[in-house]
C-alpha cells in the first residue's frame, strides 16, 4: 500500500520535473526580448532538475538502497543559478541589448556594469566600510 | 582565553558544520567512520585556510533562516507555476517586461547576496546588477504592470526578514 | 509500472528541451543568448544523466552528474566574464 503511494510520488516528481524543464526551454525559444529569455531557463529548468533529482532520491529509497547525495546537486544548482543568471544579465547590459533604458539607481550614480574600467570601478572595500 | 582558543580552532563555525554535512552526503553511507572523518575535515580545512578569509560573515539570528527558507521555497513553487502559464499561454506582445529599481536598506554584502539570490529564484524577477556603491539593486521583471508594486513586495516580504537575520 | 511510464515521459520531455535549447544555441542572435543556452544545456544534461541513473537503478552516474553541474556553472561564469571584461582572471 505505502509502496503504491511512494510510486505515485516518484512518478509525479518525474512528470513535474520533465514539464518544468520543457517549459524552461520553450520559454528560451519563444520569448522575444533577450532579457525576458533569461527568466525561463534559469528558474523553470532549475526547479525541473530539482524535481527529477528528488524523484531519484525517492526511487533509491523505494528500491531499498537509500541514497541522498542527489541533495548535494540540488543545493549546488539552487545556489549557482542566481549567480549565472546575474552574469548573463550583465552580459546583456554590457552588449546594450536591452530595449528600454535602465532606470537611475536610487541613491548612487551608476550601475556597476556601466562603470568604465579603472576610473570608476565599484569600490567594494568602501561598501564594507560603511556597512 | 578559552573563547579565543575556540575562535582560533573554529574560525568559521558555519563552514565547519557545512563541511561535515557535505562529507556525509558525498560518502552516502551513514557510519561513524565517515562522521569522524567529516569532523576532521570540518576542523582542519577552516583552520588551515583561515588566513585567506579574515572576515567572518555576520549571521546574527541564524535560526530565523529556517522560516525564511520555507517561505522562499513556497514562493518558488507557486510563482514557478505562474511564470510557466505566462511563458506558455501569453502571447509575446502582451508581456510587459520592465526594469525595477530597488533601493536597499540592508548594507552587509552577505545580506545583499542572499536578497539577490532570493529575487532571482522567485520567478518573475531576476536581479541583475548592483549600483556602484551598493545602495540599489537592479531587477528585471518578466511581467509587471507596476514596477513600484514589485519593489514594495520584495522589500516587505524578503528584505525585512533578511535584515533581521543578518543585521 | 506507473514509474516506467513517468520515466519515459521525463526522458522525452528532457530530450525535447535539449533540442529546443540547441535551436536557441544555433540561432543566437548574440553571445548573451548563446551563453544562456549553454548553461541550460548543462543543466538539462544533469537531468538526463540522473534519469539514466533511475532507469538503470544505479548510483554510478552521480559523480558524472555533479561534475557536469560544476563544470557547467564554472564555464558559464568564465564565458560571461570573458565577454564582460575581455579577460577571465584579472
Amino acid at each position: 500500500m505505502s509502496h503504491d503511494i511512494l510510486d505515485i510520488c516518484i512518478a509525479a516528481a518525474l512528470v513535474i520535473g520533465g514539464l518544468f524543464t520543457l517549459v524552461g526551454s520553450i520559454g528560451l525559444l519563444k520569448l522575444q526580448a533577450p532579457m525576458a529569455r533569461l527568466h525561463a531557463p534559469t528558474k523553470a529548468s532549475t526547479l525541473g532538475v530539482g524535481s527529477i533529482l528528488l524523484a531519484s532520491v525517492l526511487f533509491a529509497y523505494a528500491s531499498g538502497a537509500p541514497s541522498y547525495h542527489e541533495l548535494l546537486i540540488i543545493a549546488f544548482l539552487f545556489m549557482t543559478a542566481p549567480v549565472s543568471a546575474s552574469f548573463i544579465g550583465k552580459v546583456h547590459i554590457h552588449l546594450g541589448q536591452n530595449r528600454k533604458p535602465l532606470p537611475k539607481p536610487a541613491r548612487d550614480r551608476i550601475w556597476a556594469t556601466e562603470a568604465k574600467r579603472e576610473e570608476d570601478t565599484p569600490d567594494v572595500l568602501e561598501m564594507k566600510a560603511d556597512a | 582565553m578559552a573563547t579565543r582558543f575556540m575562535q582560533r580552532l573554529f574560525p568559521h563555525p558555519l563552514l565547519s558544520v557545512a563541511l561535515v554535512v557535505i562529507w556525509q552526503l558525498l560518502v552516502n553511507e551513514p557510519s561513524i567512520n565517515s562522521l569522524i572523518f567529516g569532523a576532521m575535515l570540518g576542523v582542519l580545512l577552516p583552520f588551515t585556510t583561515a588566513a585567506y578569509w579574515p572576515n567572518r560573515p555576520q549571521v546574527t539570528r541564524p535560526w530565523k533562516l529556517i522560516p525564511y527558507g520555507l517561505i522562499v521555497a513556497w514562493d518558488i513553487i507557486t510563482a514557478n507555476v505562474t511564470v510557466a502559464m505566462i511563458v506558455l499561454f501569453k502571447p509575446n506582445r502582451d508581456i510587459r517586461s520592465t526594469w525595477v529599481n530597488i533601493p536597499l536598506d540592508i548594507r552587509t554584502p552577505e545580506a545583499i547576496t542572499a536578497l539577490a539570490g532570493t529575487i532571482t529564484l522567485t520567478p518573475g524577477t531576476v536581479s541583475v546588477d548592483l549600483s556602484d556603491h551598493g545602495h540599489a539593486l537592479l531587477v528585471h521583471a518578466l511581467h509587471a504592470e507596476d514596477p513600484e508594486k514589485v519593489a514594495r513586495k520584495i522589500k516587505s516580504r524578503y528584505e525585512r526578514r533578511l535584515k533581521e537575520i543578518f543585521e | 509500472m506507473i514509474v516506467t511510464y513517468a520515466l519515459i515521459f521525463a526522458f522525452a520531455a528532457v530530450s525535447l528541451s535539449l533540442l529546443l535549447t540547441m535551436v536557441r544555441l544555433v540561432k543566437g542572435p548574440r553571445s548573451g543568448d548563446r551563453i544562456l543556452a549553454l548553461d541550460t544545456l548543462s543543466i538539462n544534461a544533469v537531468a538526463l544523466i540522473i534519469l539514466v541513473g533511475i532507469a538503470g537503478a544505479t548510483q554510478i552516474y552521480f559523480e558524472a552528474a555533479i561534475i557536469i553541474a560544476m563544470l557547467g556553472f564554472v564555464s558559464t561564469v568564465a564565458v560571461a566574464r570573458f565577454v564582460l571584461r575581455g579577460d577571465i582572471i584579472e
